[in-house]
């Protein structure tokens, strides 16, 4: 373990706002202990895929890149043990072919196990499937007291339910264990309808709650009438039977999975509006109601075959604001963003909507049942002025936002989080506030 | 494609580049054995391998500063069909420079040990008939030539080098392969937190990737990022009264 000479630059995958930070390598288990017991404010980081500065420690940042190793996995259970810093993409590269599959998944396949928990990602089965903490059976963390402990729902129940969506500040995970779900093939059998304005997208959303999969695409700078126009996409494993003849052989195989590097920051005019107004408009006409077997990668991480896609908005970074609203104030609520967002002419590639299902039991976990709308913007000045006042609809809705996404949200948006208190009493009761914080847990004084 | 001589027996198996290594070979179908001090700390290695569909993956106590080869390779049990040196010492180069047991130990660590290890491998090898094998040093850009910057580590590199290039010619009628691998810069636990351009700089997954291709094509020396092959060729041709105002 070595302690890098100065401190680097670091910012999240938005690449905004961006912090000096001394980084921390441990490479081992032993090496992870030490570095828990050793840090004052300090936090894990994974793969950097949180937005803003979730995984930018306030002092020092645990980088947990090599602890990279599977540690079991037990076919007759479905139980996989991974150390925390292992990827999501090398599960799937190891799994699928053997008939498994994680289950749940966020738009992504390059997080960590550990980061995994620390957001309690959710995924398009979020209705039906619950986060993805839902799925751990247990976690062993360094807390820093000196003695790595391991938690669940029937040990240290607390602990689980804090490092759960605890965005790290419980400890330095070291390693995981969820529970697998079996596959047939590597394939999803995909619904799209294309569905003219907010009501019908709710409805649609409603009407296919025993859908496995769900997520709408928005159209974020359609307004009036046509006011959250979307393409719903609709999935289901697909079956041995389901495939066609010709693909039954090798059912599990995964299509090589090629990726290109965005090659250089994009110049700020390529996301101009007439450009995004042009290609939204482009893309939701092309989405007619159709049916297809499509692969499982490009289904679930569509983005990930442009690495480094986060360089398309500039030199100045992105921010992304997600949030959810209750399922009762949903409708008048989201009406209200995406007015606000068309109002202001500012809009994204990437908007997304999803019916989210009931609550976990994640003491800081950001999903509770009702809508969540996530949406990336360029970080300018009359951007950020935007989401200040979309935090202002997000809190008089009783909704929360997305702590993994955050990049600049004042404390006062916590009030969206019912069990936040308890999360800040087990923190100071068990001695982690001086221990473990990150430049968003400061900002939003967790 | 031809099988990779199996098993694999990575020497200095706690690097990141030894990781890559593995994972690749197991990927490949290969046994594998990891080699490295303190064996049982290679245990999460082992069972990492093992969930990657390692059927045969096993760790054995090794360092390559002890004395007796021959012992190491007579305990084995078995003859490895690929050895990889990845055993190495990047050091420091003013404290190498100021004191003389920290430059031995960059020598002991980057030549002695590596060059006496791979000459038992290849006794072993040689002993069983035609079968042969394959023999494969991770040394360096750096043994290219001696530069102010890291001359001591470069010099043993270079005679690692030398070691794998007189090897190559030697063992070509016994069928036993040797490759040397010179990585160039690549972002690892011994390169943290140094400033290394990106163009320059490979992975250790890219490093295992090209090792294995190579190996399946029979090459004999190998530059992961194939611009340092350009870049050492220039460095090398330079009239010495010019390199050594230079600050390299």
């Amino acid at each position: 373990m070595s302690l890098d000479r100065r401190p680097e630059p670091l910012s999240g995958w938005g690449r905004y706002p961006r912090h000096q930070a001394i980084g921390i390598h441990p490479a081992d288990a032993p090496e992870v202990s030490r570095a828990a017991t050793t840090a004052a404010h300090g936090i894990a980081r994974g793969n950097g895929r949180a937005y803003g500065d979730a995984a930018v420690g306030a002092d020092a940042t645990i980088h947990l890149g090599r602890l990279d190793r599977f540690l079991s996995f037990d076919p007759t259970t479905g139980i996989l043990v991974g150390e925390a810093g292992l990827l999501l993409a090398q599960i799937i590269d190891v799994m699928v072919p053997r008939g498994w599959f994680v289950p749940v998944v966020p738009g992504t396949r390059f997080v960590t196990l550990g980061g995994m928990v620390a957001a309690d990602i959710h995924g398009k089965n979020h209705h039906a499937f619950g986060s993805f903490c839902d799925h751990v059976a247990w976690i062993e963390i360094d807390d820093g007291s000196g003695e790595r402990r391991r938690c669940s729902r029937q040990e240290d129940p607390a602990l689980f339910a804090a490092t759960c969506g605890g965005m790290g500040l419980t400890g330095v995970i070291y390693s995981v264990a969820v529970r697998m779900q079996r596959i047939e093939t590597a394939m999803i059998r995909q619904r799209r309808l294309r569905v003219r304005n907010l009501d019908a997208a709710m409805e649609a959303f409603e009407a296919n709650l025993a859908t496995t999969y769900s997520v709408a695409w928005i159209d974020c700078l359609a307004s009036g009438a046509a006011l959250g126009r979307s393409a719903l996409f609709l999935g289901e494993h697909a079956t041995l039977a389901e495939l066609p003849v010709g693909r039954r052989e090798r059912p599990l195989a995964l299509p090589a999975s090629g990726s290109r590097p965005i090659p250089i920051d994009f110049p700020d005019f390529a996301l101009s509006m007439p450009v995004v107004r042009t290609f939204n408009a482009l893309y939701y006409r092309r989405q007619f109601d159709a049916e297809a077997l499509v692969d499982l990668l490009p289904y679930f991480f569509p983005l990930d075959s442009l690495l480094e896609w986060n360089r398309i908005y500039g030199r100045r970074g992105f921010v992304q604001y997600q949030c959810v609203l209750p399922l009762e104030t949903s409708a008048a609520g989201l009406r209200l963003l995406l007015g606000a967002i068309a109002a202001a002419g500012a809009g994204s590639f990437l908007g997304v909507l999803k019916r989210m299902g009931p609550q976990s039991f994640g003491m800081i976990s950001f999903p509770r049942e009702g809508y969540t709308l996530a949406l990336d913007f360029p970080a300018s000045p009359a951007n950020l002025a935007l989401l200040d006042r979309l935090d202002g609809i997000t809190a008089d809705h009783g909704g929360r936002i997305y702590l993994a996404k955050d990049a600049r949200a004042a404390p006062a948006m916590m009030a969206g989080y019912d069990r936040l208190d308890a999360f800040r009493a087990l923190r100071r009761e068990r001695g982690y506030m001086t221990r473990f914080a990150s430049r968003l847990s400061q900002r939003l004084e967790l | 494609m031809a099988a990779l001589p199996s098993p694999v027996l990575i020497l200095g198996a706690r690097s990141d580049i030894a990781r890559a290594l593995a994972r690749r070979y197991v990927a490949e179908g290969c046994a594998v054995i990891l080699g490295a001090r303190d064996a049982a700390r290679l245990a999460t290695d082992v069972a990492d391998l093992k969930v990657r569909g390692g059927s045969d993956v096993d760790a054995v106590e090794f360092d390559v500063l002890a004395d007796d080869p021959d012992a190491f390779f007579a305990r084995l049990g078995r003859v490895p069909g690929t050895v990889i040196m990845v055993a190495g010492l990047l050091g420091d180069q003013a404290e190498s420079a100021n004191r003389d047991e920290a430059a031995r130990l960059v020598m002991a660590t980057n030549y002695l040990g590596p060059a006496r290890y791979l000459l038992a491998a290849s006794r072993v090898m040689r002993a069983r008939g035609k079968e042969g094998g394959c023999l494969i040093g991770i040394s360096s850009v750096a043994g290219d030539r001696g530069r102010g910057s890291n001359y001591i580590y470069g010099s043993a590199k270079a005679g690692f080098t030398a070691l794998l290039s007189g090897m190559r010619n030697s063992l070509r009628a016994d069928n036993i392969m040797v490759m040397t691998v010179k990585p160039g810069f690549v972002r690892t636990a011994m390169t943290e937190g140094m400033a290394l351009p990106p163009a320059l700089t490979a992975t250790a997954e890219q490093v295992a990737e090209t090792v294995v291709a190579a190996q399946r094509r029979g090459r004999d020396v190998v530059y992961v990022k194939s611009v340092w092959r350009l870049i050492m060729a220039i460095i090398r041709s330079l009239p010495e009264p010019i390199f050594k105002r230079l600050s390299l």
